[in-house]
């Protein structure tokens, strides 16, 4: 034998060798611990890091409970990976394609906690098979599941929310009848996230005959003087506050106790009021009102998290003081709709203990029905509303809980409530899904 | 050894103003756009193209026109996120409102429509310099965001102020995938760096250096200030429209009037000022600095410490290492990272001697 046909006799080994490698190593990936992947896309600096790192660390707190309570939604262990958005439209985008696939896996959900990142990714979601889940953000037209298969708002619109917040108002005044010649401020954001409520603010007020100003503050918001000295010049009776941050939002109440604008006759969104939003304003934060979707408080999941979690020393936040807080609690409620969401996409797949891709987690998440019974199961019950998804019907509970900050906590003023008239919002939501449908020629899905 | 220009003669005057005379630094361009053109578009993940190279590009062109504003005619401004705003917003409304437009029609009149507006607010440069007219350019920057966000017609009247790019067309060809993004965005910018280089190196070019020199004196030499200024603006502008339309047609595909924020404008100044001033290099390196590098370090930190350490420790220190190279790279190279590579070339000549 030549030296020259030992090498080939060798080569030639070699390659058999590694034909079988690659027939067999399908059956070992299969004989691994079935894993699900998620991908995070966290913003824990800048304006807006008390928020990100109490959702986010939610998310990955209960994530962690999944896994270590249960091993996992039937066996299937959560994995996930984090990327640092900044709360920047463009690294958002960055992120999402940085987090899209992970070795063999592939992202199944995406939950941006912002608006402009939601609008960044939106439209890459129906052709990358991902959901969108809106945990009480982003485009509210996207309740629409007709238009938008793919992006879900499980927690409640700003549309919804501003109703509420306009039907809570006329209960202190005593009716609806009285809202009559009120003036009603909407100092918000200069963006698209403070300007999302204003298409059905605009129609509810003129059917009130309520006088509403729109008022911009330009961003970051630290600077809102000349806002509030307008507000009191034109005399108004509520202000809704749409801010981002809590810079911004402690200092519209520093701004409106400077002018001497009553604080109970503010009412903060849900992403604006919590206590890290309250507290760097003091005692001027007192009896500011919130509209919640998910409610701070020490539930028996929140206990259970700390027990199992916090006791073992994984726990994602630095302070275990703001368990329970708003921020914190909304992140669970969001990762607790993604395992139930799991746990339906393994059963109406029919793939039990086993991996699921993007379509079928899809569905699993249009089969949300979010009980009362549900909600205690998981051991939420009260900490947000019971609700149940469809086909063309996207949005989750669209109720909201009204609080309001005494001082050193969130009081709750309300028990969960919808807007007045909600067939009236479900209306605004179709004619503004069919007015994007037809500029960007999508066929509406059937949905029968 | 490597760059010696030795035995390379120029025997006429059209090879002595060649872009690049050195067959060294055209064997290196031919590299550079092999890679551009074949190598990317074959083994670039979809994650590379569209989340790092496509900006990168973007925003490379973008400060290319920054870069003729302010380094090459030394008028500071501090605009050029309005004029890509611009820029976005005319593509968006050309291609909705103007029934079979091309995109590439639509985005050069964008760009042209941006132009328009810079020369507008080019104005004030005649009466005012230096960083007075930093802050009347600044004006521009607000008044454009505000324009958009106040008059709902630009949005096409959409009820969240943003608007969706319709897709790219070309010839009947929907340019949908990464790839095919990459490769309109990388012809438009190939095509506008060569003829920034051009510009930059002839009269046009020469007359804003004379201007940014002394303006008094390029006067007396019968330059007209007036032309030379306005047209600096109106070719920068040109870039940041053409780079507006792209940021929001490849890149993002959703933007709010917002997006073009007075961060936006910064980021460019700074793409220019660590890229290096007054050279066509300068921004690609400065973009790829400032976009990239906070990119870099996220990954890596992750990669190293993964869940060891607080992610909220770890992004925060990200954000403190990116401004501590900003400070180290502008004090030990002060003209930026293309005289860095300047400085290389003319070691890698000399080498292995050292002079």
């Amino acid at each position: 034998m030549t030296h020259h046909s030992i090498r080939n006799s060798v080569l030639r080994g070699l390659a058999a060798l590694g034909l079988t490698l690659a027939v067999i190593s399908p059956n070992v990936a299969v004989a691994q611990a079935q894993e699900q992947y998620f991908g995070i896309p966290s913003s824990r600096v800048g304006p807006y890091s008390a928020m990100g790192t109490g959702y986010y660390g939610g998310i990955i707190d209960y994530l962690n409970y999944v896994n270590m309570k249960f091993g996992g939604v039937n066996g299937v262990k959560l994995t996930w990976e984090e990327c640092e958005t900044e709360y920047n439209a463009a690294r958002t985008v960055e992120c999402y394609q940085r987090l899209l696939n992970k070795g063999s896996q592939k992202m199944v959900v995406f939950d941006t906690l912002g608006t402009p990142g939601a609008y960044a990714v939106i439209n890459r979601m129906e052709p990358d098979n991902v959901v969108l889940a809106q945990y009480g953000y982003g485009r509210t037209d996207a309740a629409d599941g007709t238009v938008w298969p793919w992006v879900f708002n499980a927690a409640g619109h700003y549309w919804g929310q501003v109703a509420v917040q306009l039907a809570f108002m006329a209960k202190q005044e005593g009716g609806i009848e009285k809202m009559k010649g009120k003036t009603v401020v909407h100092l918000h954001i200069d963006s698209a996230f403070g300007r999302e409520p204003l298409p059905a603010m605009r129609e509810i007020t003129k059917q009130w005959g309520v006088r509403l100003i729109e008022i911009a503050v330009p961003p970051p918001g630290l600077e809102q003087q000349s806002q509030w000295l307008q507000i009191r010049r034109e005399k108004a009776d509520w202000v809704t506050f749409w801010g981002a941050g809590s810079g911004m939002n402690s200092t519209a109440i520093t701004n409106a106790a400077r002018v001497g604008f009553p604080r109970n006759r503010m009412v903060y969104v849900s992403f604006g009021g919590a206590e890290e939003d309250m507290v760097p304003a003091g005692d001027a934060a007192k009896g500011t009102y919130v509209t919640a979707n998910a409610v701070p408080g020490q539930f028996p999941l929140i206990q259970d998290i700390k027990k199992v979690v916090y006791g073992a020393g994984k726990g994602n936040l630095q302070d275990a003081e703001r368990i329970g807080s708003v921020y914190y609690n909304r992140g669970v409620g969001a990762a607790a709709m993604w395992v139930e969401a799991l746990k339906n996409a393994q059963r109406i797949a029919n793939k039990p203990g086993k991996t699921v891709n993007g379509p079928e987690f899809r569905d699993g998440y249009e089969a949300l029905d979010i009980t009362d019974a549900k909600l205690k199961e998981i051991g939420i019950q009260g900490m947000s509303g019971p609700f149940k998804m469809s086909c063309s019907k996207h949005d989750g509970s669209e109720r909201f809980r009204v609080m309001q900050w005494n001082g050193k906590k969130f009081d709750l003023v309300t028990d969960w409530t919808g807007a007045p008239d909600p067939t009236f919002i479900r209306k605004l939501i179709e004619e503004s899904a069919l007015k994007f449908a037809g500029e960007n020629k999508i066929t509406p899905k059937k949905c029968s | 050894m490597f760059f010696r220009e030795a035995g390379q003669y120029a025997d006429s005057y059209a090879k002595d103003r060649q872009l690049l005379p050195l067959r060294q630094d055209k064997l290196g361009m031919m590299v550079v756009l092999a890679i551009g053109f074949i190598a990317t578009p074959i083994w670039a993940s979809d994650y590379l193209l569209s989340a790092i190279v496509i900006p990168w590009l973007i925003l490379a062109l973008v400060s290319l026109g920054q870069n003729i504003l302010m380094g090459y005619a030394g008028q500071l401004s501090l605009g050029s996120a309005g004029f890509m705003a611009v820029g976005a917003f005319a593509c968006y409304n050309l291609i909705l409102r103007v029934p079979g437009i091309p995109f590439i029609g639509a985005v050069i009149l964008s760009g042209l429509i941006a132009a328009g507006i810079g020369i507008l607010f080019g104005l004030p440069s005649l009466r005012i310099r230096g960083l007075y007219l930093a802050v009347a350019t600044l004006a521009s920057q607000f008044f454009i965001v505000w324009c958009l966000d106040k008059f709902g017609w630009f949005k096409n009247y959409d009820t969240s102020g943003i608007i969706n790019s319709q897709a790219i067309v070309i010839f009947g060809q929907t340019m949908g995938t990464p790839v095919q993004k990459y490769l309109v965005v990388l012809v438009i910018v190939g095509v506008m760096t060569l003829m920034a280089a051009n510009m930059a190196q002839g009269s046009i070019g020469r007359g804003w250096m004379a201007v940014r020199d002394m303006d008094v004196a390029a006067e007396t030499m019968g330059l007209s200030l007036l032309r030379t200024k306005l047209m600096a603006f109106a070719i920068s502008s040109f870039y940041c429209g053409v780079g507006g339309a792209l940021f929001l047609f490849a890149y993002l595909q959703t933007v709010e009037p917002a997006t073009f924020n007075i961060e936006l404008s910064f980021r460019i100044l700074f793409m220019v000022i660590i890229g290096g001033l007054g050279t066509i290099l300068g921004p690609f390196l400065g973009s790829a600095f400032i976009l990239l590098l906070p990119i870099f370090l996220n990954i890596m930190f992750h990669a190293i410490f993964g869940r060891a350490v607080d992610a909220t420790i770890t992004s925060a220190i990200e954000t403190v290492i990116f401004g501590v190279l900003i400070i180290v790279f502008l004090i030990f190279e002060p003209l930026g990272l293309a005289r860095l590579w300047q400085v290389t070339k003319e070691r890698l000549r000399l080498w292995p001697f050292k002079y």
